[in-house]
């Protein structure tokens, strides 16, 4: 991308908002491949279940509808909490956020509950290819709310210690877009991998 | 904000509820029709719709794609158009379909 196209109108220095968010979403799209390299291994082995469990002996749909619901709830919780730093209220913002990382977690215990009844139910990740590929999508996009989970609280705790000034409101701002993008991330996932295979 | 960005009316928390409920209906919707027997000639097609309904909700409104700069658009939608395509060729590579 070319230098001028991050200038501001003041001067032709880049603005470091704008460099920043450039680079999270040059972030994103690459993620997008990464996602589809995961998302398309599992498409090759989900038939090879080998003498383990298939797709629609273990997967619970109901219930892992609710974790998705809880995600994407999380998403409009995290859109207020940006819409709240826009407008300088940060006492709501902070609100929030930490709404925004309960529901991850709430997700993430459903997410490890979920890989327990499964290993109960004789999916390992050594059982089969469609054992491995499912772990290993499914492990990755948690890893990646884990993640977010631990942003949203460092960001939070920032603002509570005053370490989170006015004009750094681009922090939420790309901690919101990764949260986002997680969300979308999973909602593919949930399609492909859940509703598409039972 | 100094970049150029869209004029479009930016959104306010009332509009992000109603996004929410429209996504929570999508989700419900996606669960029922997996459970009609008589849909199963058409599941993959509507769940693939819904799924990308919900998607484009997402990026548009809560990621605010919709009313930011052009080249942020263009970032995304990089991955977003190469991703299925490379990803296609491969899985027709290997004779897969999403659904048998």
């Amino acid at each position: 991308m070319a230098a001028d196209t991050v200038t501001t109108t003041e001067g032709h220095h880049p603005d470091p908002d704008v460099m920043r968010k450039t680079a999270m979403w040059a972030f994103l799209g690459s993620e997008v491949l990464f996602f589809g390299s995961l998302i398309t291994t599992f498409l090759l082995y989900r038939t090879r279940i080998g003498d383990g469990p298939g797709p629609a002996d273990i997967f619970d749909v109901p219930f892992t509808s609710i974790s998705s619901f809880v995600l994407l709830m999380s998403s409009l919780t995290m859109v207020l909490a940006h819409h709240a730093a826009g407008r300088r209220d940060w006492r709501r913002m902070r609100v929030w956020l930490v709404a925004t990382s309960l529901l991850g977690i709430v997700f993430l215990s459903g997410q490890a509950f979920e890989f327990t009844e499964f290993v109960h139910e004789g999916l390992t990740v050594s059982t089969s290819p469609f054992g491995s590929s499912f772990y290993l999508l499914t492990s990755f996009h948690g890893a990646h709310v884990a993640i977010g989970v631990l942003m949203l609280l460092a960001t939070a705790l920032m603002s509570w210690a005053g370490k989170l000034r006015p004009g750094e409101g681009m922090n939420v701002e790309a901690v919101g877009l990764y949260w986002h993008f997680v969300d979308i991330v999973w909602i593919v996932i949930f399609t492909v991998v859940y509703l598409l295979q039972v | 904000m100094s970049e150029a960005t869209t004029n479009r009316r930016h959104p306010t928390p009332r509009d992000y509820w109603m996004i929410a409920g429209i996504l929570f209906v999508i989700t419900a919707v996606e669960v029922i029709v997996t459970y009609i027997d008589a849909l199963d000639d058409v599941l993959a097609p509507i769940l693939i719709v819904l799924s990308a309904a919900k998607f484009f909700l997402v990026v548009a409104w809560f990621m605010h794609l919709r009313f930011e700069a052009k080249r942020y658009r263009r970032l995304f939608l990089i991955g977003l158009v190469s991703a299925p395509i490379l990803f296609g060729v491969v899985l027709l590579t290997f004779g897969v379909l999403i659904v048998d």
